[in-house]
């Protein structure tokens, strides 16, 4: 049967083909983006297929070349992992779909190919990292993700090379520093295989080398991940990238760093020692307070729209994470939900950035007066995306803050609860600064006491490929919110780590 | 002191390599020396796990078909931190190659591979003058 072989097909496929689309592309170059969406639908399949195996017979283990699991590559595959597949790929797909219009416009022709190669690698590395269960491979692959990021970026408007660079620089640390980790609990167990070494670590939890390993975890997957002091890269990078890659990425890469620190402190290491062994939670916790202030605040000050998106994308980030140091069965079912939840709203805030610049060239708030008028259905989206950021009830962001907040309340932690508000408080500044130049800037303006004449605004949408992406994410938006219940009872409730 | 030094003196080099690797990353003011900096940061790691795995006296983790037939793990090398290597220096030449690509983009774009040369962008920079304002938008 082939769906035994998902685990496998879903990054082989993108893998194999992304090879194809240089040579393709030489030869015809309008054949490179419907390889991309077959790829990427192969994988939206797999993806969802496996998401339905694990929800009816439990969790999937893959082994690769039939070798052993502590010796060979095992893939495994839970509810936690089968669902963060399915929103990468599903995102990946938008963001092709998307990219069409968008990089027609801001690449040149010549580069085109090379776009979309690098950008299936990286939905490639990014499912590797999500689907494995040996901390070598995830390594291995977290790199090949991040070097095609590099690569994306490099190719964007003025100052990417320079952003990329220092992206460069600061990934290359967090993933050396990974790779430490990983040797540390090599010297002292001679495993990688996460399953295995959940086993072995706990009679070593006292050991020194350990703990060094899980600081240098964290370290390595905050950079990553963009959590608050390692951010640094984050904001250069996704402003100067190409408009789809700042999508694709901004809504991706740091939902799957989450994921893969949730996989270290409660899987790979017991969630006893990430929590009451040594503070971990805890210190998280207040590095995500000043996460969510920081970006909100911040975003407030950027006139820029994605480097204003940028800002509210580390504040997400900050949500997360203080989802997992609240540490307690409510607060994680946040988180996870969150995971979902940004990424669509990540996505839609910024393929909507991308529409914007497509059409006007600009992306400075303060020439966005009458917007709404030139472009009435993009910014409906955007305030519907941006509705969900502040958590709005019909939304899907009130849910993971809803969650959020119970468990921060059910584990004491009131300060939190009142960051959680506050920051929705302060969302809605950023977001209102926007909306209301868009929409309440007054058509006829009275100036100097003299009234002058209706300003003529004509209609002129986005195109057809770039509107439908966003309205999926939009309907993503409203739907998630709507069935957010329905999500939780049957996917995320068994999502949340043993333990708790 | 000395001894306990000299007795774990592999981990004290790649500790000293790194650091060197790191201090470069973090206060050249060239991005070259960023680049030879961060080079050396990953080889450490690289020479840090090809120690970790050699032993004194071993040899080659081959089993000879004709040999004794008692197999001792004391007497071969563990060839399992090599091949992880193996792995781990590709990405090395990779992260070079694409930092190198990109350094060569910056210098034809700017001239110049001092960081506080190079001048990005602002990030907002002001409205030109009648552009977002009442007088430039009316026809």
């Amino acid at each position: 049967m082939i769906s035994e072989q998902f685990p496998a097909l879903i990054v082989v496929t993108p893998l194999i083909l992304s090879f194809f689309i240089p040579v393709v592309g030489w030869w015809k170059r309008e054949l490179c983006l419907p390889i991309v969406l077959f790829a990427l639908s192969v994988c939206l399949l797999c993806a969802i297929g496996m998401l339905g195996t694990v929800i009816k017979h439990g969790i999937i283990h893959y082994r690769l070349g039939m070798w052993e699991p502590p010796w060979g590559i095992e893939y495994v595959v839970d509810h936690l992992n089968a669902f963060v597949l399915v929103i990468v790929s599903f995102i990946s797909l938008s963001a092709a779909i998307y990219a069409k219009k968008s990089v027609e416009q801001e690449l040149p022709e010549h580069k085109i190919p090379a776009f979309y190669t690098l950008l299936l690698l990286n939905t490639t590395g990014l499912l590797g990292i999500t689907v494995t269960g040996d901390l070598f491979n995830l390594y291995v692959l977290l790199e090949i993700a991040s070097f095609s990021a590099y690569g994306l970026i490099a190719i964007g408007e003025e100052g990417a090379l320079v952003a990329s660079f220092r992206y460069i620089v600061m990934g290359t640390i967090g993933a050396c520093l990974y790779l430490l980790g990983v040797g540390y609990l090599y010297i002292v167990t001679g495993s990688l295989n996460i399953a295995d070494l959940s086993q072995i670590l706990p009679e070593l939890y006292h050991s020194r080398v350990v703990l060094v390993a899980f600081a240098f975890f964290m370290v390595g997957i905050g950079i990553k991940m963009a959590l608050f002091p390692l951010h640094v890269w984050l904001p250069d990078a996704y402003t100067h990238a190409p408009s789809v890659v700042s999508a694709a990425l901004g809504a991706t890469m740091t939902k799957v760093g989450a994921y893969v620190m949730i996989r270290v402190m409660f899987t790979l290491f017991k969630p006893y020692f990430s929590i009451e062994m040594i503070p971990a939670t805890t210190i998280l916790g207040w590095v995500a307070v000043a996460a969510i202030i920081f970006g909100c605040i911040l975003a407030i000050a950027q006139s820029d729209l994605k480097r204003m998106l940028c800002y509210i994308l580390i504040a997400e980030v900050g949500y997360i994470v203080m989802g997992i140091g609240v540490a307690n069965r409510m607060s994680l079912t946040g988180a996870i939900l969150h995971i979902l939840n940004d990424a669509f709203m990540v996505a839609c805030l910024f393929f909507v950035a991308g529409a914007i610049m497509y059409k006007m060239g600009t992306r400075d708030i303060r020439n966005f007066r009458y917007l709404h008028r030139k472009m009435p259905l993009t910014m409906a989206a955007f305030t519907i995306a941006a509705l969900s950021v502040i958590g709005i009830p019909p939304t899907c962001g009130f849910f993971s803050k809803w969650y959020l907040i119970l468990g921060a309340i059910y584990g004491g932690q009131w300060v939190f609860a009142v960051v959680l508000v506050l920051s929705s408080l302060l969302s809605a500044v950023v977001f209102f600064r926007v909306i209301e130049k868009v929409y309440f800037e007054p058509t006829v303006g009275v100036h100097n006491g003299e009234s002058h004449e209706m300003v003529e605004v004509v209609r002129d949408e986005a195109p057809l490929s770039m509107l439908i992406p966003i309205f999926i994410m939009v309907a993503g938006i409203l739907l998630l919110g709507v069935f957010s219940g329905k999500i939780i009872s049957t996917i995320i409730q068994f999502a949340v780590p043993t333990g708790f | 002191m000395l001894e306990y030094i000299i007795s774990k003196y592999n981990y004290w080099m790649y500790i000293v390599l790194i650091l060197i690797g790191f201090y470069a990353m973090m206060a050249k003011n060239n991005l070259m020396k960023k680049l030879i900096g961060m080079g050396i940061f990953q080889w450490a790691i690289i020479c840090y796990f090809m120690s970790i795995g050699s032993k004194s006296g071993g040899t080659v983790p081959i089993i000879s078909e004709h040999g004794s037939d008692v197999i001792r793990a004391i007497d071969f090398i563990n060839p399992l931190p090599h091949v992880l290597m193996l792995t781990a220096i590709v990405v090395g030449v990779a992260t070079t190659g694409i930092s190198l690509a990109i350094l060569i983009s910056i210098y034809g774009r700017y001239g110049t591979l001092e960081e506080d040369e190079i001048t990005p962008p602002h990030p907002n920079p002001l409205p030109r003058r009648g552009e977002g304002t009442l007088k430039g938008n009316r026809k």
